[in-house]
């Protein structure tokens, strides 16, 4: 009966996105009138934190074989989780951690997996959820009978809520069998210190009319002073001009921060695709009839390169008096 | 050393998506169907193997007699054969369990899907696909090496990348990085040629349980007129994104 949530950290801490997907199973949980369990693998020490979120009991995995991350490790681990709190929903963050052990934990559950979810159920019978379709070009109502369900939730979609419980932690244990050790992790290399794109509240982007690599300063210092993460069109990746990791769209990364702010991009329909459920958009583009105008909030018409730095200039000023 | 490489049929990535029947089903009216694109760069990469190693790549598709025309187009590009389960591709367990029941009996060394497909965005198929096969699974796989049985690949990670080593048999999920974008085959016409007379093996569909089902789709809201600032004026947005967006 009990829903059971995979608080997934990151360098043995949690982010938002695990809030949330915590958030959403307390209240999942609630409507059906049952417990909610989290579990989290290799966290250093701040479980308690998910009772803000609405926990009453976290289960604690501190087991040397799952120091790393390993999808197989860490799908088994789920399940013996939630065979021994007999929970027969689970919910993950549809993050690359969470995509990598959601189909596992569903195939092996004969559980139905429902990913890139975004919102509450509209039902519990049969249950019934909204969630992303057509790369954010649509949504769909999609809806199982089954009572093992896999639930992954779509990171900055639906806000955690803060409630006044607190939790009990308990140690839970599972070690890797050579069987989740068929691959080995051999080197992680993070991006610098970087915001996580599908987490960051605020995006600041960059397309072709930048010109070239070297003018990702300004799109950098704007960044940083609203805390945003960068990403950048495909052609832009596709030159060399930005990593890979960067591109947003179609494509490339979906995302839905509070603000998108998109320099120097036509918006072509696949590049809209991936951007176009973030709540705010500006646009600043130097050709009147950019298709981006007509997806965006806010518009300026001009040269990126006399717009941002003025951009950078007024928002310095605003930090100053506020 | 035999590949598998599965292939979804989806819209073309400029399609205006629109729904049919009370907005139960998606409108494939003049809608131009394509390879996947995530696929396109597993594709692309079971050749250069193929071209390394004399390895062959048979591509797979569950799917209706409309989908042959992509698994055509795959053989142009360079597989050897192509197989088409018949049956409509609805739920992810489904296909999945389809898929592994062919593959079950053919023992690739090698099987390398897209990380999800364009269309319903699931990233299901292939996670699901390993585990029924009983072999580790790899997604958001952004680079691979072969020596043999050993292999080494990337995974795209949130805000990094992580490599990985292990033995085949394994199933990688797999999309921009696994081969560059300007080195993404596209079909010639000698390949078109040729792909006429390559097999293109039709198998009914076995017994395999779906688990969801769409009950409905929606259209975003349309937004509302853009509000445009002068260029000079770059104060006003500011003071818009705190009062009226809040987002600052
Ligand atoms: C299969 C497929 C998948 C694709 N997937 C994606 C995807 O996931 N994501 C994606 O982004 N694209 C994708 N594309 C590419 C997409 O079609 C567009 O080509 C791309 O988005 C254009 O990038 P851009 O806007 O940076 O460049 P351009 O279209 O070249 O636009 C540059 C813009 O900058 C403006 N500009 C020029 N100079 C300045 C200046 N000084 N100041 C301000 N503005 C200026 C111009 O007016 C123009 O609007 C895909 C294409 C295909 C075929
Ligand atoms: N009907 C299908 N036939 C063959 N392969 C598929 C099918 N559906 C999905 N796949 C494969 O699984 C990947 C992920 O798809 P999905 O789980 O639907 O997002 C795709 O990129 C394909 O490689």
């Amino acid at each position: 009966m009990a829903v059971l949530v995979y608080a997934e950290s990151w360098s043995g801490s949690f982010k938002k996105a695990t809030f949330e997907a915590v958030s959403y199973a307390a209240q999942l949980a609630d409507k059906i009138g049952t417990e909610v369990i989290a579990l989290t693998i290799a966290n250093n020490n701040n479980s308690t934190q998910l009772g803000k979120y609405g926990v009453s009991k976290v289960f604690t995995i501190a087991n040397d074989s799952l120091t790393t991350f390993n999808n197989q490790a860490y799908a088994n681990a789920i399940i013996a989780a939630a065979e021994s709190t007999g929970a027969d929903t689970i919910v993950i963050s549809n993050t690359n951690n969470g995509k990598a052990v959601a189909p596992i934990i569903a195939a092996k559950r004969g559980a139905a997996l429902i990913t890139n979810v975004l919102d509450l159920p509209s039902s519990h019978s049969p249950f019934t959820v909204k969630r992303k379709t057509f790369s954010s070009k649509a949504f769909a109502q999609y809806s199982t009978e089954a009572t093992q369900k896999v639930i992954s939730i779509t990171p900055n979609a639906i806000g955690a809520i803060e409630t006044n419980k607190s939790a009990a932690t308990e140690s839970f244990d599972y070690t890797a069998t050579e069987s989740d050790n068929r691959l080995s992790s051999v080197s992680v290399d993070k991006a610098k210190g970087k915001i996580t794109l599908t987490e960051a509240e605020i995006v600041v982007s960059g397309g072709r009319g930048l010109k070239g690599a070297e003018n990702w300063n300004m799109i950098e210092e704007l960044a940083e002073l609203l805390g945003a993460a960068t990403a950048c069109s495909k052609p832009v990746a596709d030159i060399g001009w930005r990593p890979h990791g960067e591109h947003v769209g179609q494509t490339g990364i979906a995302i839905n921060p509070e603000l998108y702010i998109a320099i120097g991009i036509s918006g072509a329909i696949q590049h809209l695709a991936g951007v176009n459920a973030s709540k705010n958009i500006v646009v600043i583009n130097t050709d009147a009839e950019a298709p981006f105008f007509k997806a965006a909030d806010y518009g300026i018409i001009g040269d990126a390169f006399e717009v941002v730095p003025k951009l950078i200039e007024a928002l310095k000023t605003y930090k100053m008096n506020n | 050393m035999k590949i598998l490489v599965c292939i979804s049929h989806v819209p073309d990535t400029t399609s205006k998506i629109n729904f049919t029947n009370n907005n139960t089903e998606f409108d494939s009216n003049g809608i131009t169907f394509v390879i996947n694109p995530y696929d396109e760069f597993g594709l692309t990469r079971a050749m250069q193997i193929k071209e390394a190693t004399g390895a062959t790549v048979t591509v797979i598709n569950v799917g209706s007699a409309s989908t042959e025309p992509t698994l055509r187009k795959a053989l142009a590009i360079g597989a050897d054969d192509a197989v088409r389960i018949n049956a409509e591709p609805t739920d992810a367990a489904f296909v999945a369990r389809l898929l592994a029941d062919y593959a079950e009996e053919q023992n690739f060394d090698l099987i390398i899907t897209g990380r999800e497909s364009i269309d319903y965005n699931g990233g299901a198929v292939p996670g699901m696909l390993a585990t029924y096969l009983d072999i580790p699974f790899v997604n958001a796989c952004i680079g691979l090496e072969l020596k043999g049985t050993k292999s080494t690949v990337i995974r795209e990670i949130d805000g990094g990348k992580e490599t990985l080593e292990g033995n085949l048999p394994m199933l990688l999920a797999g999309q921009k990085g696994l081969v560059e974008e300007k080195d993404l085959r596209i079909p010639a016409m000698r390949g078109i040629m040729m792909a006429r007379k390559k097999p293109l093996t039709v198998i009914e569909a076995g017994e395999a349980v779906k688990q969801t089902s769409v009950l409905g789709f929606e259209l975003p809201e349309a937004k509302a007129a853009c509000t445009m600032i002068d260029a000079d004026n770059v104060e006003q947005l500011v003071e818009l994104l705190h009062s009226e967006a809040k987002v600052i």
